[in-house]
């Protein structure tokens, strides 16, 4: 059935000819020849470094951003006779990865040699999972635009040693950091499914709110938590006649941005090269090609293989054991996972009556989305209290640069909250004097609400006795109300002000409207 | 000779307990030892005299202070230079590793020292284990003390020689295809691989991972028995260590074993055996019968040894094997590659790549160039399912015949090599020869059993012959009674070479 979909899906895409093609979401399309109908088709590796204490092979901490070499031992550095120990926290951190993303989890696997020489390689062999990953055969569904989905293939995802840094900017030589030697890395490889920029970026922006609503990875991309490869070429019909671009990997881009640039460049690039020689720019003719990405022209680049031709000499590590998953660990990690970022947001979509925008917000990490159903639980009503987390909840969060959970609201604050303003005890700019105020101090709404007089009041007489004394203060008002004209509905509402002035907000501005309607016209 | 020097381990680990001798003087007899024969026999590549003085003086200290002391409490021992030590250097007796000092100390050793042990130094070997006469040293080869004209044996052929020499009490040594074995059975002395993950491989650095084992070198079985009931156990820094509990191997070791079966591989029996050796081996049978174990035919069909019209020998297990261990040895010695420690090219380069090139083309001797090259075209791309995969199905196929042998037997019993110690220089233009001297010991590593090389007896040329008991899986301790049971029976235990009375 879900294969089904997206067939239909491509062919829609690929079956128009005549249609421009989308290169990054709805703003961005190269214009191709008349007949021509191209079709981008992208795969992607996704290296994901995992969150573990300590490092995947020793007990030196997984640590970013230390003096180099600090957080190493014999075995990360790769000294003779040292042997690696498997951490058991990733292979977790990998089956929640690889169970959020529907994938089969093996009942066995393995860790293989990788050999190959580069400096910041200390064993000059990374261990990884050559031909039995942790997890194979998931998907990613994203959201598109349109309120449409589409399900993207994960051909498998595995668990490998990161390797240390070289380190150019010495005088005269170039050092080795390996204080990220070891760190554990998860290899998320996509099936070429993708079609365009945006529905990259979509996978991309949605695997790193699942790792990090997984609590697996910081996912931070200026720590390099995430590094994307995509690989791109163009499925060209024309003249009822299918050329394929050669296939080209861009290697290491850290950024989304980046990502991007890189893909929208390559599909132009791609296009370009095919139209002035369709049958050279093949991928038959040219093969697989690797390139880099120059963040400053905004374009891909050339790329000089480190090594002419690589075989990595892959054999099984002798060093390490097969790892078993029995099906309990494994239903105890899949027990752990709850419900899914994508999942929760649809939820609150359609439950709650969120807006997308809403629902996506509050769905942008694990206890913002826990918050809005303990409020919820508490008897609040949701779409009151996800107003008031979008206003002052956001804002705070954004104030402080956390998540809106983290800000300091608790679920009864908020239910109460929300319940006072729905109950007409307090108006919307009391509300958020409140919010802020009990994120701050922990009180109740309702203290805050007394102390600071911010209780709409609802004793008449005192309304009345307001409205009088703006009428007294006010006769030039009042009489620019009784001539009718074009200051009449001004005036009303400068006597209005007034009242609300007096009261300093707290009583209800309807009431106030209706009770000096009844007396202005006594 | 020093009356201390003519004590067992567990003897001079007795009488130190005791307060007879001090661990002080035990220490001095050995360092006195090596200082008059080191010179002829080379089995250290470096002696640790001050350090090793420094622990005698706290077992005696402890001692005096009446603290326990450990098993080997002031026992004077050496290990091979390829396991790791903080102190002195870990050369693996390779110009590339000449001046490295290991951050580290390998698990064995720690064990060692934890026991009391003294140690004297690190001993000489084929560069990185590969080779069976430590001509392959990149230092100097080792004599043996039996007739200094001929090898030791190897790799382990320094902590051979150093035992059989009395250069120390007893030694480690690690036994990848026999190199424990092979010169304990040249130099006259016991040595034992234990299970393939029996003992801590932390520290040892690699040559084939799945079939490297630390064991220990002694002049009897109990004394290697003792050893390495000091070195094995679980260890958490080793993945393929087991954590089955060591069990007493000195318990009852003086104990014949009632009915012991003892199988004899039919296809280690061929013409590919002879001379003197084979006389010794049927010597050993009639002692064995004597003490009224039973003898049984068994078979190991994928462990056959022929010998052709032309003399040349071939068997299935030498082929497997130097697949394996050439495959795993050419991605573990990898790392040597100029950059981290070691030798690094004085040559100006013009890129990295010439930089590691260079520097381990400098350093690094001719087998072990042959064995990463052997190595890394069996694991090529294309090759790697006919030569790596294929061998790994002809490995299981050898072990499961050894599985099936033990159905029938306690212990299989047959020849450690096929001849005894032979000259320098007589094989070294042929590897191919010098690998089949190997060819009785190399398929327990494929099947990970343990197995002991005991003495037999002499050749008419007094040369040492070794005989060599196969159990299965985690049977350490039958085979040390079984290997004491014969030296009760024959007399034979604690060999001295002519050099020792002189």
């Amino acid at each position: 059935m879900v294969a089904q979909v997206c067939n239909l899906w491509l062919l829609v895409v690929g079956g128009t000819g005549l249609q421009p093609v989308a290169v990054g979401g709805t703003n961005e399309k190269i214009m191709t020849d008349n007949n021509d109908n191209v079709l981008p088709i992208i795969g992607m590796e996704i290296h994901v470094e995992l969150a573990t204490k300590t490092k995947i092979f020793c007990r030196c901490l997984n640590r970013f951003g230390d003096p180099p070499n600090t957080h190493t031992c014999p075995v990360c550095l790769g000294m003779p006779g040292s042997l690696p120990v498997m951490n058991k926290k990733a292979v977790e951190y990998s089956m929640k990865v690889g169970l959020a993303l529907n994938c089969t989890i093996a009942g066995r696997t393995k860790w293989d040699r990788k050999n190959y020489y580069y400096p910041d390689l200390p064993k000059a062999y990374q261990i990884s999972q050559y031909d039995m990953p942790l997890a194979s055969d998931g998907y990613l569904e994203i959201p598109l635009e349109g309120d449409t989905t589409k399900k993207l293939r994960v051909l498998r995802a595995h668990l490998e040693e990161d390797a240390g840094k070289n380190v150019h900017d010495l005088p005269g030589c170039t050092g080795v950091d390996l204080n990220r030697a070891g760190v554990p890395l998860l290899e998320i490889v996509s099936q070429p499914d993708m079609n365009s920029v945006a529905e990259v970026t979509g996978y991309a922006r949605a695997m790193q709110r699942i790792v990090r609503w997984l609590g697996v990875s910081e996912a931070n991309m200026q720590m390099g938590h995430m590094r994307f490869e995509p690989n791109i070429n163009l499925h060209i019909t024309r003249d009822g006649k299918i050329y394929k671009t050669p296939i080209i990997e861009v290697k290491n881009l850290n950024s989304f941005r980046s990502l991007e640039g890189a893909v929208a460049f390559e599909i132009r690039r791609q296009y370009e090269l095919w139209q002035d020689d369709p049958d050279g720019f093949t991928l038959e003719k040219l093969g697989k090609q690797n390139r880099g990405y120059d963040v400053d022209r905004e374009q891909t680049v050339f790329q000089r293989d480190k090594e002419e031709a690589h075989d990595y000499r892959y054999f099984p590590d002798p060093d390490l054991m097969p790892v078993v998953v029995s099906s309990d660990w494994r239903d105890r990690v899949a027990g752990e996972i709850g419900e899914l970022p994508l999942a929760r947001r649809e939820r609150f979509m359609t439950e709650y009556k969120l807006t997308f925008e809403e629902a996506d917000s509050l769905t942008m990490d694990g206890p913002t989305g826990d918050l809005l159903d303990a409020v919820v639980e508490a008897g609040a009503e949701a779409k009151r209290c996800s107003k008031l987390l979008m206003s002052r909840g956001l804002a705070l969060a954004n104030e402080k640069n956390c998540t809106i959970a983290m800000t300091g609201i608790k679920a009864w604050q908020l239910a109460d909250l929300a319940k006072m303003q729905d109950g007409g005890d307090i108006n919307a700019t009391a509300a958020a004097k409140i919010f802020d105020k009990m994120t701050a101090t922990g009180d109740s709404p309702a203290d805050i609400a007394q102390a600071d007089g911010l209780l709409i009041v609802k004793d008449d007489s005192q309304i009345e006795k307001w409205i009088d004394d703006a009428i007294a203060a006010n006769p030039q008002a009042v009489a620019e109300i009784a001539q009718g004209g074009k200051k009449q509905k001004k005036s009303f509402s400068f006597l209005v002000g007034q009242v609300m002035q007096a009261s300093r907000g707290a009583a209800a501005p309807a009431d106030v409207q209706k009770q000096l309607t009844q007396k202005l016209a006594e | 000779m020093n009356p201390i020097i003519e004590k067992s381990v567990t003897e001079l680990a007795a009488a130190i307990a005791d307060g007879q001798i001090s661990a002080v003087e035990a220490t001095q007899a050995y360092l006195d030892a090596i200082e008059a024969r080191e010179p002829e026999i080379a089995a250290y590549n470096e002696t640790c005299g001050d350090l090793a003085m420094q622990q005698a003086q706290a077992v005696d200290a402890k001692r005096q202070a009446g603290q326990t002391l450990g098993p080997l409490a002031g026992v004077p021992v050496a290990v091979k230079d390829n396991l790791c030590t903080e102190f002195g250097h870990t050369t693996c007796s390779s110009a590339y590793l000449k001046n490295f000092k290991a951050p580290y100390t390998a698990t064995v050793v720690a064990k060692l020292q934890q026991a009391g042990a003294v140690i004297l130094g690190k001993t000489n070997l084929d560069e990185f284990a590969m080779g069976s006469s430590t001509e392959n040293s990149g230092f100097a080869p080792t004599k043996n003390p039996w007739d200094t004209s001929r090898v030791p044996g190897g790799s382990s052929g320094g902590s051979a020689a150093a035992v059989a020499g009395r250069l120390c009490a007893g030694s480690l040594g690690s036994d990848t295809g026999g190199s424990i074995r092979q010169p304990a059975g040249l130099c006259g002395v016991v040595g034992v691989k234990p299970t393939y993950g029996r003992v801590s491989r932390y520290g040892l650095v690699a040559f084939g991972s799945s079939l490297d084992q630390i064991g220990p070198l002694a002049t009897n079985v109990t004394d290697a028995a003792l050893l390495t009931s000091v070195i094995a156990g679980h260890d958490e820094r080793d993945s393929t260590s087991l954590p089955n509990p060591v069990g007493d191997y000195l318990a009852d070791i003086d104990t014949p074993i009632d009915g012991l079966r003892i199988g004899l591989p039919r296809e280690f029996y061929t013409e590919a055996l002879g001379g003197e050796t084979r006389e010794a081996i049927a010597a050993a049978i009639e002692t064995y019968k004597a003490t009224g174990a039973e003898i049984v035919d068994v078979s190991l069909p994928h462990s056959r040894i022929d010998i052709d019209a032309a003399g040349n020998i071939s068997s299935f297990a030498v082929a497997c094997y130097y697949i394996v261990c050439t495959a795993e040895c050419s991605s573990n010695l990898a790392r040597f590659d100029g950059v981290h420690y070691g030798h690094r090219t004085a040559e100006k380069v013009d890129d990295i790549i010439e930089l590691f090139s260079r520097s381990r083309d400098e350093s690094l001797g001719d087998e072990v160039k042959r064995r990463i090259m052997l190595g890394t075209y069996t694991l090529s791309s294309g090759y790697y399912d006919a030569y790596y995969n294929k061998a790994l199905k002809v490995r299981r196929l050898i072990a499961d015949d050894f599985t099936a042998a033990f159905e029938k037997c306690d212990v299989l019993l047959c020849p450690t090599t096929p001849t005894t110690a032979f000259k320098f220089g007589e094989k070294t233009d042929n590897p191919l020869e010098m690998y089949l001297s190997d060819i009785y010991t190399i398929s327990l590593n494929l099947a990970g059993l343990p197995g002991i090389s005991i003495p037999a007896g002499l050749s008419k040329d007094n040369l040492p012959i070794g005989m060599q008991l196969i159990g299965p899986v985690l049977s350490e301790k039958t085979l040390f009674r079984a290997g004491r049971m014969f030296e009760l029976a024959s007399g034979i235990s604690r060999l001295a070479p002519p050099m020792l009375k002189a």
